[in-house]
């Protein structure tokens, strides 16, 4: 019995293998002339090797463990009229596809590439235009999402879709995709562990960057430009954020990093540069700021209130039009040895540490919240003798909030 | 007369450019510091050598009345040579130390160009001012004290009233009064000339449709560069009419 049971594995084994290899072709004048058909002739594990070409095709259920190569970038048109391709299987792999016309909806997100309830898949050097969309990853984990480039076109928020799109998904990789023109870049909901590394994100209508209820993720060495508001993290726990560069989001409502009831994240080493704000902290906690520079923004930093235990160590603020924006009189954040432009103390003992300690709000930025239309009055003689007097004895702004040990040069 | 003072004025500057680039080692923050120098230093010193001048040369002007000369050839002769060798001056005595250290390699040439355009602007504008003053009065401490207090009224006090009206009437719509308040005051006006350049962002910052369109486009750099014009050529204009008619 059991050397039987041994000879059916071996069996089962080289049917296996030999299944394995099988590769399918797809091209105008092959024998299988549509993706659709191509995949429901193969049998698990197979390719389908997509050859150059323009395929007028939608709602493509990839139901079995495949993998879709496409050869020189074929072209699906879905012609707007829905969903291209629907992934309901593990261990599916999606390479090198262009795919263009996703259909728009107001009741369904019809996305150009969904993978639904499926583990271990792969989407890379996939190039998605014109899209609802684009990404669309839905309670699958452990995925890998490297290499695509999604260029939207999108004018309105309200009838425009998200390029990547995390739904309760876990374990996930988002690797150097460059994102562009759709409403938020890359968007995560309820998705835990996930790791957004060397994105470009760039000319989004909202976020570049969204986080909601999703915990325990990193993301590193992104570029998010001129996007609507380049990063929101929300209701979030320990997210890590490292390297990203966060620049020229100008605007009414534009923040280079949005932060609202986020606990016990680390923001080190970043770059925010020309932002409206830098970055607006709205009750999130426990928070480090380390090592980021803070250049030629409006706001390096806006705190909105609730926010305790935050400390902000070794940045560089260079050039903002304000470092430090509080709205309350009370301060429980830490700042130590950053480095201020606006410094103007000096360092007798030189050890480094400025002798008088720097406060980088200052009473011209109170007003600027009270009526905001004083802006006008910025860099005035009037408000450098008002902010002076201020700086001598701080009547609106926390008395507490200062910089003790402020650099004398920029910490590297 | 003229030649020493724009000499004493020109190394002032030249000393100052030097400093600051030595002090902060670094072009952008320098270019920061710098327009406070301009904004508050060459609306005094354009006024307070405009009424100096204007009175020291009194008799000298009086002895070329008597030539047959244009009086408009004579006034705005003299206003051309102060404001011109003050502007000279200026942009020499800050240039040079600026494009030693580099200036043409680095990215700030255009704040810095911005700045001493403005700075130019500001120089005529004050002397213009000051010798309207001065033909106006024949008291010359009357005269100074009007100068100094028009510097003093239009770089200090004018925004403290402006702050104390934004703030009084908070709850209206301010933004079209704000951007008017700015048109009347020269020194306003070049200082929101320099922010379109270095504080961009944090002008945009504002939710207001009439403050958008004129920070976020051409529009405020046109409108803003056309006032100043104004506001050199009326003074140049009243100083002409003035001189026509003065009884000496």
């Amino acid at each position: 019995m059991y050397k039987f049971q041994l000879h059916f594995l071996v069996f089962i084994f080289f049917i296996g293998t030999s299944l394995w290899g099988k590769t399918i072709e797809v091209c105008a004048g092959c024998e299988v002339k549509s993706i659709k058909e191509g995949v429901a002739l193969a049998t698990d594990f197979d390719t389908l090797l997509i050859k150059n070409g323009n395929y007028k095709e939608f709602n493509i259920v990839v139901d079995k463990p495949l993998t879709l190569i496409g050869e020189n970038y074929p072209v699906i048109d879905g012609e707007d009229r829905g969903e291209i391709i629907r992934i309901v299987s593990d261990n599916v792999t999606i390479d090198g596809l262009h795919i263009i016309n996703v259909g728009t909806s107001y009741t369904t997100d019809y996305a150009a590439i969904r993978v639904v309830k499926s583990d271990n898949f792969l989407i890379q050097n996939v190039v998605l235009e014109k899209l609802f969309f684009g990404i669309y990853l839905e309670r699958s984990n452990n995925g890998k999402v490297y290499n695509n480039k999604i260029i939207g076109d999108a004018l309105d928020e309200y009838n425009s879709g998200n390029g990547i799109q995390l739904w309760y998904s876990h374990h996930v990789q988002v690797d150097r995709n460059i994102v562009q023109g759709v409403r938020d870049g890359i968007y995560l909901e309820f998705s835990d562990n996930i790791a957004i590394n060397n994105n470009i994100s760039a000319n989004n209508l909202r976020y570049g960057l969204h986080f909601m209820f999703s915990n325990d993720d990193v993301y590193t060495g992104n570029t998010f430009e001129n996007n609507g508001a380049g990063v929101a993290v929300m209701f979030s726990k320990r997210i890590r954020m490292v390297g990203n560069v966060f620049k020229k989001n100008w605007g009414t409502a534009a923040f280079g990093m949005l932060l609202k009831e986020i606990n016990d994240a680390e923001i080190i080493g970043n770059t925010f540069e020309e932002n409206t704000i830098g970055i607006n902290i709205e009750g999130s906690n426990r928070i480090e700021y380390k090592n980021n520079n803070f250049i030629s923004n409006g706001w390096a930093v806006k705190v909105l209130g609730a926010c305790y235990t935050n400390s902000f160590i070794n940045n560089n603020f260079l050039y903002n039009s304000f470092d430090i924006s509080y709205n309350s009189k009370l301060n429980d954040n830490v700042f130590e040895k950053n480095y201020w432009s606006n410094y103007t103390g000096y360092d007798l003992d030189k050890d480094g540490i400025g002798d008088v300690p720097y406060r980088p709000v200052k009473l011209f930025s109170y007003v600027v919240n009270r009526t905001p239309e004083t802006i006008v009055l910025l860099r005035s003689m009037f408000m450098d003798i008002i902010d002076f007097s201020e700086k001598v004895s701080p009547v609106f702004t926390p008395d507490n909030l200062l910089d003790a040990m402020p650099l004398m040069k920029r910490s590297e | 007369m003229r030649s020493r003072w724009s000499y004493v004025y020109f190394l002032f500057y030249l000393a100052l450019g030097f400093v600051l680039l030595f002090l902060n080692n670094d072009l952008s923050k320098a270019v920061i510091t710098l327009m406070n120098v301009i904004i508050v230093l060459v609306p005094l010193i354009s006024t307070i050598f405009g009424v100096m001048y204007f009175y020291n040369s009194k008799e000298f002007t009086e002895l070329l009345l008597a030539q047959p000369l244009k009086r408009s050839s004579i006034f705005l002769g003299q206003y051309l040579g102060v404001a011109g060798s003050l502007t000279l001056s200026l942009v020499l005595g800050l240039g040079i130390p600026f494009v030693l250290y580099g200036l043409f390699k680095s990215d700030t040439i255009w704040d810095f160009s911005l700045l001493l355009i403005t700075g130019a602007f500001l120089t005529f504008i004050f002397a213009a001012l000051a010798f309207n003053i001065a033909i106006s009065n024949e008291n010359k401490i009357k005269g100074f004290g009007y100068a100094v207090l028009l510097w003093l009224f239009l770089a200090v006090i004018y925004d403290g009233l402006f702050l104390m009206s934004l703030i009084l009437f908070e709850e209206y719509p301010l933004d079209s009064f704000s951007l008017a308040a700015i048109m009347f005051n020269p020194i306003d006006l070049s200082r929101t000339l320099i922010l379109l350049k270095l504080d961009i962002s944090a002008l945009l910052g504002y939710t207001g449709a009439i403050f958008n369109q004129f920070f976020g486009t051409y529009t405020g750099l046109t409108v803003s560069i056309t006032t100043l014009i104004l506001w050199t050529v009326l003074p140049i204009w009243r100083l002409a009419y003035k001189a026509r008619r003065k009884d000496f």
